[in-house]
Parts: C-alpha cells; sequence; structure tokens
C-alpha cells in the first residue's frame, strides 16, 4: 500500500521566455525562508522562446527529497499548460489562469493579471497570489520582493511592490477555496536554498578551487556560471574554452602550475574530453571534472535526465589508470562530494568525477549552511626545502604517490610527460620502466579505496525488500521504500554516493542479508548493476530503469514495483 | 646572468641533419639572450618529433598530448603569470590537430610564445602529407598528390591580428635566435613559424631550396602595417620572406581579463570564511 504524503506539489507551466523560472525560484525562496521544505524539477526544451516548459515544486513542512508528478496548484500561463497538466491535477487542486484562458474542467481561479499587472510584471502578481493561497507569510513576500529588486533602479522597486499589493488586494476579496500548506515554524537557523549545480560550484570553492575551464553545454553549463560569480570574491581564475578539448586541457595545464582546477560538461563534451583525462593520470595531474548527464547518444535529449554515462565515465581515457568517481544523491552531497573530489584528486594526483544529471543539476531545495569544520581543505604540500637536485617528479614511492613540485616555485625544475616517461619525467622506452609505472601509477588505487565512500544503507535490517541505487536516484528511492514498508514488510535502501573505486565487504553483507533485491537506475540497461556483478558476482535481475527523459519518482518505482512482484 | 651551460645538452632521437638542431640551439640562445634562467620557463609541447624538443633542454616542461599544447600552455600562464610560457611543437601538431586552439589563441591573445618548427611533413609517421605541404605532394597516403593547398600560418595570423607574427628558417641561426627572442619580450601571442627541411621525409623542401627561396624581410619594411604585412605574408614559394612580418600593441588576455588571472598558485588554499560567507549570502 502506498501511503498519502502530506506534501503539495505546485506546478508553473508556460512557453519559454514567459518568466515561469524567475516565478518559480521566487517562489521557492519564499518557501524556504518560510521553512519548508522543497525540491524542484524543472522540464524545459531546447529552445530560447517558446515552446513548453514547466517548473514542479514539491513542498511540505516535513523533510522531502523526491519529486513528485500529481499537482495541486498549477499556475498556468498558456492554455497548454492546461491541456498538458491537466490529467495531473490532484481532486482538490486548483487551476491559477489568466481571465483570457480556459479552465477546461477544472476547479479553476481566474485571475485579470493584465489588470493588476500591466506589461511585464506577471512574475510578480504570480508570485504573490501562489504565496497567498499557500498560505504564506505576506510580509515575507514583500521582503523577498526588496532583496530581489533593491540594487536596481528604486522606481522599479516601487512599482514591482504595488503590483505585488494589488495582486494581494484582488486575492483576499477573490477568497478562492484552496487549503494552503500547514504551518510551520520558521525558527531554526537560516537555510541556503541551491539546486545541483550551484552546490558543486560552492563546494569546489570550499575545497579551494583557483580555476575552472569549460565550454557551454546543457546542463552543465551553469556550475561554471555560478563559479564565474564568485570568481573575484575568491580570487578565482576562469576562461571559456574553444571547445571541451581545449577546456580540460588548460585545467591540466592550470593545476600542473598549482591552481587546482574544476571542469563541467555532459557528455557529449565529456567524449571530447577523454583524451584529457587519459592525459591527467599519465602526467600524474590533480583534475575534477563535474558531469551532469542528460540522455544520449549523440545530441539526446539536450534539456533532460538520465544516468546513462556511467560507464562511459568509469572507462573514459585510454589506458589503465585508478580514478574515484562520486554520484551525489542530493544537494548537501554535491557540495560536500565535490569538496571530496578536490581533496582526493590532490592527494592520487589523478583524475576525479562528479557525476550528477540535469534533474539533480536544475533541482532547487533547502539546505542548511555549510558546516565551517566541512570547509578545511586538504593542504598539499608542494615544496620542501631538502628536496634533492635534481627533482624527480615521478620518484617511485611505496603509495605510489611522488612529491609534487610546481614549476617556477623554486629552483627546480618539473618535468612532465604524456609518454612514458622515467622518474625525471623524461621520454623514455626502457620496458622494465615502464612496467615499475603502470606500477607506481595502480597503486593509488589503495589510496582511493582508503578514501572512499562507503554506500548509506537507511531503513529497516534484515529486510524482505531492499532497493539499490546511485547517484540522484537517493530520494525517490528511498520514499518508495518507506511507503511501500508495512508492519510486516522490512524495506530499505542502499544508495552509493561512490561508485568507483568499490570495496565489497562495505556492502555484500547487507544485500546477502535481503529477501527480494531491486536494482533502481535512470537508464536502460541497469548499468551500475553491471558493475556490481562484474566486482562481485552478484547477479542482481530484478531492475527497475527509467529512460523517458524524466526523472525517477516514489510512484514510478512503486508502480514498476507491484509489476515485478506480481511476477515474483 | 644565465648561460648556454644552464640549458645543458643531451641525448637526441632525430636524424642526423634535421633542422630541429639547428632550431633547439636557436631557442637555448634566444633564453640566454632574453637573460632567463631555466626554472623561470615552462615549455610546453605536443607530439612529433618537434615536441620532443623541450627534452633536449633544461627547463620546466610539460610533454603532453598531440595537438593540445596551446591549451595546457593557457592554462599554465594564467595559473602562473611569472613563468615564460613557451609552446613547441611541429606544424602537423599545431596547424593540423590543434588548428582550433591555434585560432583561439591567436584570438585570445594570452601572453604565451609558439615556436612551430614547420618542416611541411609528418616525420614521426613517416612521411603523410602536413597541413602545410604543397599541393600535389605526394606519399604512401596521398599516392595521387596531395589535394589539399597548403595553410599559411603566418597569413592568418595576421589577418587575425595576433601580436607577434615572424617566420624564420633553421639555416639562419642568429636571424631566427633574434626572432624568438622579441617573441618571448613580446606580452601578448606570438607565433614564430620555423621553416626546415625534413631530411628523410620531405624531398622537395630541402636545406638548399630554402636557401634559395628564402630573403630576409628589409630593414626598411614596417611590420605595423597589417595591410602591407598580409601581401608579404601571402608572398609565392619563390620568395619567402623571413623575418617578424606583422606586429602589434593589442593588449593581452591579461590586461583585459583583470581578476581572471591569479598572481600566484599554491595548490588548494585554506578557505577565507568570510568571504565564503559572503558566497552563501547569495543564497538565503
Amino acid at each position: 500500500m502506498v501511503k498519502r504524503n502530506s506534501s503539495k506539489t505546485i506546478c508553473i507551466g508556460g512557453e519559454a521566455g514567459q518568466g515561469l523560472v524567475t516565478i518559480g525560484k521566487l517562489l521557492c525562496k519564499a518557501l524556504v525562508r518560510s521553512g519548508y521544505h522543497i525540491v524542484v524539477t524543472q522540464s524545459y526544451q531546447s529552445r530560447i522562446r517558446g515552446g513548453h516548459n514547466d517548473f514542479f515544486i514539491r513542498t511540505s513542512a516535513d523533510p522531502v527529497a523526491a519529486p513528485s508528478k500529481t499537482i495541486d496548484l498549477l499556475i498556468a500561463l498558456d492554455q497548454a499548460s492546461i491541456s498538458e497538466y491537466g490529467r495531473l491535477m490532484n481532486k482538490d487542486g486548483l487551476v491559477v489562469l489568466d481571465t483570457i484562458l480556459d479552465p477546461e474542467t477544472h476547479h479553476a481561479l481566474k485571475v485579470p493579471f493584465k489588470d493588476l499587472a500591466g506589461d511585464g510584471f506577471l512574475n510578480i502578481a504570480a508570485l504573490t497570489i501562489a504565496g497567498a493561497l499557500l498560505g504564506l507569510n505576506e510580509p515575507l513576500i514583500q521582503q523577498l520582493i526588496s532583496d530581489t529588486f533593491h540594487k536596481k533602479d528604486k522606481a522599479i522597486l516601487e512599482e514591482n511592490l504595488l503590483v505585488s499589493e494589488k495582486a494581494l488586494k484582488w486575492i483576499r476579496e477573490a477568497a478562492p477555496a484552496f487549503e494552503g500548506l500547514p504551518p510551520v515554524s520558521p525558527k531554526g537557523p537560516r537555510r541556503l536554498m541551491l539546486n545541483g549545480n550551484e552546490a558543486i560550484a560552492l563546494g569546489a570553492i570550499a575545497a579551494g578551487v583557483r580555476s575552472g575551464f569549460f565550454y557551454p553545454m546543457t546542463p552543465a553549463t551553469s556550475i561554471m556560471l555560478t563559479f564565474i560569480q564568485h570568481a573575484r570574491t575568491m580570487g578565482m581564475m576562469f576562461e571559456q574554452a574553444e571547445d571541451e578539448i581545449a577546456a580540460v586541457n588548460m585545467a591540466i595545464g592550470a593545476s600542473f602550475c598549482g591552481a587546482p582546477s574544476l571542469v563541467a560538461t555532459s557528455g557529449g563534451g565529456f567524449a571530447l574530453m577523454s583524451e584529457g583525462i587519459s592525459l591527467a593520470a599519465m602526467t600524474e595531474t590533480p583534475l575534477v571534472i563535474a558531469v551532469a548527464q542528460r540522455p544520449g547518444p549523440a545530441t539526446g535529449l539536450p534539456t533532460r535526465t538520465e544516468q546513462g554515462d556511467l560507464l562511459f565515465v568509469l572507462h573514459s581515457g585510454h589506458g589503465e589508470f585508478p580514478r574515484a568517481i562520486f554520484t551525489p544523491g542530493n544537494i548537501e552531497e554535491c557540495f560536500s562530494l565535490t569538496q571530496k573530489a578536490f581533496e582526493v584528486s590532490e592527494k592520487s594526483q589523478g583524475p576525479a568525477f562528479i557525476l550528477t544529471d540535469q534533474f539533480l543539476a536544475d533541482s532547487y531545495r533547502a539546505v542548511l549552511p555549510f558546516d565551517r569544520i566541512d570547509t578545511t581543505p586538504f593542504q598539499s604540500v608542494p615544496h620542501t626545502p631538502d628536496t634533492k637536485t635534481p627533482y624527480q617528479r615521478y620518484t617511485l614511492t611505496p603509495n605510489g604517490v611522488s612529491p609534487r613540485l610546481y614549476p617556477g616555485m623554486s629552483h627546480h625544475l618539473v618535468i612532465a610527460d604524456s609518454d612514458e616517461h622515467t622518474e625525471d619525467g623524461h621520454i623514455t622506452e626502457d620496458l622494465s620502466i615502464r612496467k615499475k609505472m603502470v606500477e607506481k601509477r595502480l597503486r593509488k588505487t589503495a589510496l582511493l579505496l582508503s578514501e572512499r565512500i562507503p554506500p548509506s544503507f537507511t531503513g529497516d535490517s534484515h529486510p524482505h525488500v531492499l532497493f539499490i541505487c546511485w547517484g540522484s536516484a537517493k530520494g525517490a528511492v528511498e520514499e518508495a521504500a518507506e511507503r511501500l514498508r508495512t508492519p510486516s514488510l522490512r524495506t530499505a535502501t542502499l544508495h552509493f554516493s561512490q561508485v568507483w573505486p568499490l570495496a565489497p565487504d562495505d556492502f555484500l553483507p547487507v544485500i546477502q542479508s535481503a529477501g527480494v533485491v531491486v536494482s533502481i537506475e535512470g537508464n536502460a540497461t541497469g548499468q551500475f548493476a553491471g558493475v556490481l556483478q562484474r566486482e562481485t558476482g552478484l547477479r542482481l535481475e530484478k531492475q527497475i530503469t527509467r529512460y523517458d527523459g524524466l526523472p525517477l519518482t516514489p510512484s514510478y518505482i512503486l508502480s514498476a514495483f507491484e509489476k515485478i512482484d506480481e511476477g515474483h | 646572468m644565465s648561460t648556454l651551460n644552464d640549458y645543458g645538452s643531451f641525448e637526441t632521437a632525430w636524424c642526423p641533419g634535421c633542422g630541429n638542431f639547428s632550431i633547439l640551439k636557436a631557442v637555448k640562445q634566444a633564453l640566454v639572450q632574453c637573460n632567463l634562467a631555466p626554472h623561470n620557463v615552462l615549455f610546453v609541447s605536443g607530439i612529433g618529433q618537434a615536441a620532443k624538443a623541450p627534452h633536449y633542454l633544461h627547463a620546466n616542461v610539460f610533454n603532453g598530448l598531440h595537438g593540445r599544447s596551446l591549451p595546457v600552455a593557457t592554462g599554465a600562464k594564467l595559473a602562473n603569470p611569472h613563468l615564460t610560457v613557451i609552446a613547441e611543437s611541429g606544424d602537423g601538431c599545431n596547424y593540423g590537430e590543434g588548428g582550433n586552439h591555434f585560432l583561439a589563441a591567436i584570438r585570445r591573445n594570452i601572453d604565451i610564445t609558439l615556436l612551430v618548427h614547420d618542416n611541411r611533413v609528418y616525420g614521426l609517421t613517416k612521411g603523410q602529407a602536413s597541413p602545410t605541404s604543397p599541393e600535389g605532394f605526394v606519399s604512401k597516403a596521398q599516392p595521387n598528390g596531395n589535394p589539399s593547398l597548403p595553410f599559411n600560418p603566418v597569413a592568418v595570423a595576421t589577418v587575425m591580428q595576433a601580436g607577434f607574427v615572424a617566420r624564420g628558417f633553421a639555416g639562419e641561426m642568429a636571424h631566427l635566435t633574434d626572432l624568438i627572442c622579441q617573441a618571448i619580450a613580446h606580452k601578448g601571442f606570438s607565433l614564430v613559424d620555423i621553416l626546415q627541411p625534413c631530411v628523410s621525409f620531405n624531398r622537395l623542401n630541402t636545406f638548399s631550396w630554402y636557401q634559395e627561396h628564402c630573403r630576409k624581410l628589409e630593414n626598411s619594411y614596417d611590420p605595423t602595417d597589417q595591410r602591407g604585412a598580409l601581401d608579404v605574408a601571402m608572398m609565392d614559394e619563390n620568395r619567402l620572406p623571413i623575418g617578424v612580418i606583422y606586429k602589434n600593441k593589442r593588449p593581452s588576455f591579461k590586461e583585459k581579463s583583470e581578476g581572471s588571472s591569479s598572481e600566484q598558485a599554491f595548490g588548494l588554499q585554506a578557505l577565507n570564511q568570510e568571504l565564503f560567507e559572503e558566497v552563501l549570502a547569495h543564497y538565503y
């Protein structure tokens, strides 16, 4: 049985360019400041104007971590939104629309937007009306408008506030029947409103990143836009490269010279970077790449979501070398695992990846401000006065990590080579050295393993049903497991926020203690289940997959599970 | 004062009689002439016989991938603007595999020097046509003759207003040394396209062929006039001008993008909590 959830879902639908993201983000901020939890899913088409976009906010007084697609409040900015989303309306749901639109058969509130907002202030009128319907504190909305527009012309701020007042007056008189959110106490620490991409950029900053390079690609672009927004404050350098090949090579050049570097891209751009990943491994240069997945192959669905590039990232780059792949399950992990990626990349002097997807990239949530303790970065020690001359960049060591110097920082010369090389960094074809260097590089796997994040287990011990997932599926899968639970059915979730390298002892006993084990992934072929099988021999025959470009939701998982269960 | 000895001498993997030897010598002499100490210089190279050159002198070296010397050099210069960064590789590496980076580096005008060993052929893969091979050039890969027109790097760089565009010849050591020194001193992107014979695979453009066809630009020549420079850059094979073809005082990347380049980088730094709080304040 599926339990009812106390959350409400608001959908803002309209054409690209109508400002629905502005309304959505402002409403999110109002909800977060009021003390509610949110999970946002954004769906948009690959175009600048027109088409059909939506911004879903699932909100609740209690923590929520998964999206929902049944709507309580629909803000329809065009007729297409009513036909498109009407079928998703809950029984008591309300459609808010302009008087010129046709509500069809739905319970509707027709708003004279033109009278209230004139031209250009529809966002503020819609925000005010949605806030009032949900029962948000009125001065809080006014304050939010002031905070948003205070940097602009004073007259513009005044006009916005005036529109908001008019809209508020109107909605009080209209007094439609709609049950708002249950009250919540806004006390407790102030929370940040962040999406996955912003959290990755902030995590990199907290780690001590010094440089960032990219070529624009949806859905990764806003990672670097966030980075650039704060570059001056934090003293970071950046450049938009001519292509992804240049971006990754610039990052390697900067990192080689001592500026830890962040690169952000999606599958197609990452494909161009793969020779650079191999280069980072061979030259033993730290490199952190955030890959925000979208459905492929090729251009695929540029603005939708998928977990389809796990195997690609795992195997990217020619040759054999160690790597770490982090797969954050929520916004907090986007922050903390990006920090971690920088740390292990610097420690192991090689590539580390953060693998997210469009869903998480664009999903705003409320998070507690990051702990000061968590923002102490790993300090690489580049130079000791007793470094011998000539300095040897690739000194053979027991753990495979050689003391690192940066060029130009001492009288020592730093020599790095993409060819197989001697300890001093020069090209060689001495095959006995080749063998030693391969072994040296591979020894760093042990270091990565010692730094690993084991999977997290939530739910009942010795579960009848265990769901296994990775990355952004976390929230949806954990909620599905919770909703499936009954007094006689123990359920649990095992979530991997690091998918490589794996230590089977971390998770095999848990999997073996479970009854039915189901792997759940946002791809068509069960890529992680395949990795688990390869590494452990364990075969996960029951799989729930999703590859229609939309994120996994608890309802999707539960209805797929019913089918598996019937077949069982 | 730095001396030639500081830059050392090494055994090479080059064919006897290769133009690379004199280019290497000119590079070392130019570094001495510019009074640069080896630890303040970073060579970034790609792949090919020319790209091995940095292994044969004392300096910081990043020998990266085919075609990618310029992006690595760009990242390095951004990270540490105090380094003298020199990208050095062949015609295939820079104009073929790395063509897009060549165009972007000119536009960006970051303060790095590009030295291109231009022997008009792929040497390391044994004799295929390169982007600068003449039309009709016959090889095992182009048995009917190279169908493509050659790329003219100095003309393209001049059209794109590169900060410093020069063509040198491996057979004119003193002249080449001076060009490289000027290129290093230039604040902004500088190109020295260096004509050289390939004794193993280019039977056409031999040492004596270049000696017959290369002409030094007159002292009276004005390299700041772009139109005139373009005429010179486009002169045909019978009169290959060598010297500084074009230069300007366009602001470099650093001058245009204050704040996007670091003064000094030392790896992961302790976080400035106050500044970070300022950043977080955007998200409440």
